[in-house]
């Protein structure tokens, strides 16, 4: 292989591997704070996707700047998702604090379904996929086989950029120092005089933006959206985020890269060696890898017990 | 005297209510893909039927009034099956117009043999449909795969291109589209460089076409439908791979080119048949259709699907709503005219279409190649 088709493979890589990141830092921020495993994420999503979609089709006839159109679109993707976000912290989560994890999950795995089908049903057209509009540059640049598009390269730093952002929110600010205070322990937080209320709503209003942003980017790079695609990015982000370590901001980022790392390689490597099996196995591959470091490492990459909580 | 009156008043009586009385209704069924990446194709042939059935009620000759029963298969087999258990087991159900996607025919021929009902096949192209199985149910008014895959392969064969790599989904069409479209590419001395198969509902492909662009092909195949298309070609203008994109009938739909724009210029397509202005009856089935001012355009198989109901209803009318006698007509259909040209069916009650078009797509629309702007040199493939 040679070193510009290498750089490529590493772009692709690196593309994938920063949006399954910001998923999985949505699942680790709801898991690190409240223990909750949230799956409808996922469809927040494509909610979060679609509602840029409809944003972009409201405004193009007034906005010509492209860049203005992505700003409105980015800002009304977010502030929906972060809406939604909040209404099902305060309405199914917190009411659900203390019943059996297992219920919370079951909740989010149908509100997921429903929001899936309520897109699938009441979107114009909702069931067929939807053209996302070109709204970055295309021109790129060309080093040999290895070709880098200006938009490829503005979603990639806008995602490293985001996972930046969010650990310094986190890591340097009172909002960040209030929500890890709570995932350490919510009730010594509550005595110090934490709004435990307000902080899980910011979280879960954080981490469905976040998963608008990851749904917008995945619209803006494959030029598409459809009313599943939630499911696969979900599912792909909560193992990302149990591989590197469920409720640890470092673990899901680096199982993210990981998953994609797998992704990419499975495709490659499975049809050189067996010439009877096709790339399509290359999420068996990356669930089958996931599996074993799993059994390996039981509480993911970076556990826990090394390091803290969000 | 009176017994007379009484008679004649029941005379006229019987005669009003006979004229009055309004024809027996006969149900046929339509099953096709309303919704999903291809619904398009779906619902242009589920209008196309529809204007069949349409037109039938309104010639004052038929025996019966027809009812069209629409069902969607959402182009997925287990969906496909449950629709198809729905309509076969219904029994006032007497045939059926059935399935655009290859996958979904070939999961429910079974169900058809097993209920005894008679279905056309409309859209689907993988040759098992009608071969595997000797099931005397299941007919097919379009033509499979092979033929086109002739004819792609000794195409661009023939205009001097050499190196390719076969994308082609892993369900039974695309690993169909692989075996005839290797087969005849071989036998027209073209090489494969590399072959991927690749899930239906994949959204990444930057690692397999990363890898077709270090095998430097000259012609990218593509053996799958609208939605992947649409996002391989859309993924190889975001890694630079200059490639023509070369597709099958999967690709030939309006929705292909409205989900790529510009992106979509010099894509290839090959289907069964002619297009609509070049069929015998064409003229003739665009006219009706436009009259009843359906939404969306009758695609490229629609007239497959309004020449499969009418072949039903010929049958009904001959041999009265029974599934059984239904069947034995459908079997025996031997040049029968039709807007597609004659309909004969071979002793797998295949329809033996000779004829393949080839397309190109021209400024927004499918062109046939012949009368394309590529073809008479004035633009050249995969600039």
């Amino acid at each position: 292989m040679s070193f510009d088709i290498f750089l490529q493979y590493l772009l692709n890589g690196l593309m994938l591997g920063v949006i399954y990141a910001i998923v999985a830092v949505g699942f680790t921020l709801y898991f690190g704070v409240l223990d909750v495993i949230k799956f409808s994420h996922g469809d927040i999503l494509m909610v979060g996707a679609f509602a840029g979609l409809t944003a972009y089709i409201g405004i193009a006839g007034t906005f010509d700047s492209p860049w203005l159109q992505l700003l409105v679109l980015v800002l009304i993707s977010l502030s929906v998702a972060a809406f939604l976000g909040a209404v099902i912290a305060r309405y199914l989560i917190l009411p659900l604090q203390k019943a059996p994890p297992i219920n919370t999950l079951l909740v989010t795995l149908m509100l997921g379904l429903a929001l899936r089908e309520a897109v699938r049903l009441f979107y114009p057209n909702g069931s067929n996929p939807k053209p996302f509009p070109r709204l970055l540059p295309t021109d790129g640049i060309s080093l040999g086989e290895f070709t880098l598009r200006s938009d490829s390269l503005i979603l990639l730093l806008t995602g490293i950029i985001c996972i930046v952002a969010v650990q310094r929110l986190i890591t340097r600010s009172k909002i960040g120092l209030a929500i890890r205070a709570v995932a350490q322990d919510s009730e010594t937080a509550r005595i110090m005089g934490i709004n435990f209320r307000q902080i899980v709503l910011i979280t879960f209003m954080l981490g469905s933006a976040l998963a608008a942003l990851a749904g917008l980017m995945n619209g803006l790079y494959y030029n598409e959206v459809n009313f599943s695609m939630g499911l696969l990015l979900g599912v792909i982000g909560f193992s990302a985020a149990v591989v590197g370590g469920l409720g640890n901001f470092y673990g899901a980022i680096v199982g993210g890269f990981l998953f994609a790392a797998l992704q990419t390689l499975g495709a490659v490597m499975l049809p050189a060696i067996f010439p009877d099996v096709p790339s399509a196995y290359k999420d068996v591959f990356a669930f089958t890898v996931v599996i074993i470091i799993m059994g390996l490492k039981p509480t993911g990459l970076i556990s826990e017990k090394s390091s803290e909580r969000v | 005297m009176k017994s007379i009156v009484s008679a004649l008043v029941l005379a006229l009586c019987s005669g009003l209510s006979f004229s009055v009385s309004a024809k027996d209704t006969v149900k046929i069924a339509y099953i096709g893909p309303l919704t999903g990446g291809v619904s398009a194709n779906g619902i242009g042939g589920r209008n196309s039927a529809d204007l069949a059935v349409r037109m039938r009620n309104q010639d004052p000759n038929a025996k019966y009034k027809y009812e069209l029963v629409s069902a969607d298969d959402e182009c997925k087999p287990n969906v496909g099956v449950q629709v198809a258990t729905k309509i076969a087991s219904d029994n006032s159900i007497i045939a059926g117009v059935t399935h655009y996607c290859s996958a979904v025919a070939m999961s429910t021929v079974d169900v058809y043999h097993k209920f005894g009902l008679p279905v056309m096949v409309w859209g689907a192209v993988l040759p098992e449909i009608t071969y595997a199985n000797d099931y005397k149910e299941v007919h097919r008014v379009n033509g499979t795969m092979i033929n086109q895959n002739e004819v792609a392969a000794k195409f661009l064969t023939g205009l001097g291109y050499k190196k390719w790599v076969i994308i082609h989904d892993t369900t039974d069409y695309g690993k169909g589209h692989n075996k005839y479209f290797t087969q005849y590419l071989t036998k027209n001395g073209g090489q494969i460089l590399g072959t991927f198969g690749v899930t239906a509902d994949q959204q990444d492909f930057t690692a397999e076409l990363t890898k077709i662009k270090e095998l430097k092909p000259e012609v990218v195949y593509f053996g799958g439908l609208t939605p992947i298309g649409i996002r391989i070609r859309t993924q190889m203008d975001r890694l630079g791979i200059k490639a023509v994109f070369e597709g099958t009938s999967g690709i030939k739909s309006d929705a292909y080119i409205e989900g790529l724009g510009k992106l979509s210029e010099g894509s290839l397509s090959f289907i069964e048949g002619a297009p609509w202005e070049k069929l015998p009856g064409g003229l003739e089935f665009i006219a009706k259709y436009n009259q009843q001012k359906y939404p969306d355009a009758p695609e490229a198989y629609g007239p497959f699907a309004y020449t499969a109901a009418n072949l039903i209803m010929d049958a009904i009318e001959k041999a009265g709503p029974n599934r059984k006698k239904v069947m034995d007509v459908l079997n025996k259909t031997n040049n029968v005219e039709t807007i597609i040209g004659k309909v004969s069916f071979d002793d797998r009650r295949q329809n033996i279409v000779p004829l393949i078009s080839k397309y190109v797509a021209q400024d927004g629309k499918w062109v046939v190649w012949e009368d394309s702007l590529y073809a008479k040199k004035q633009r050249k493939l995969g600039q």
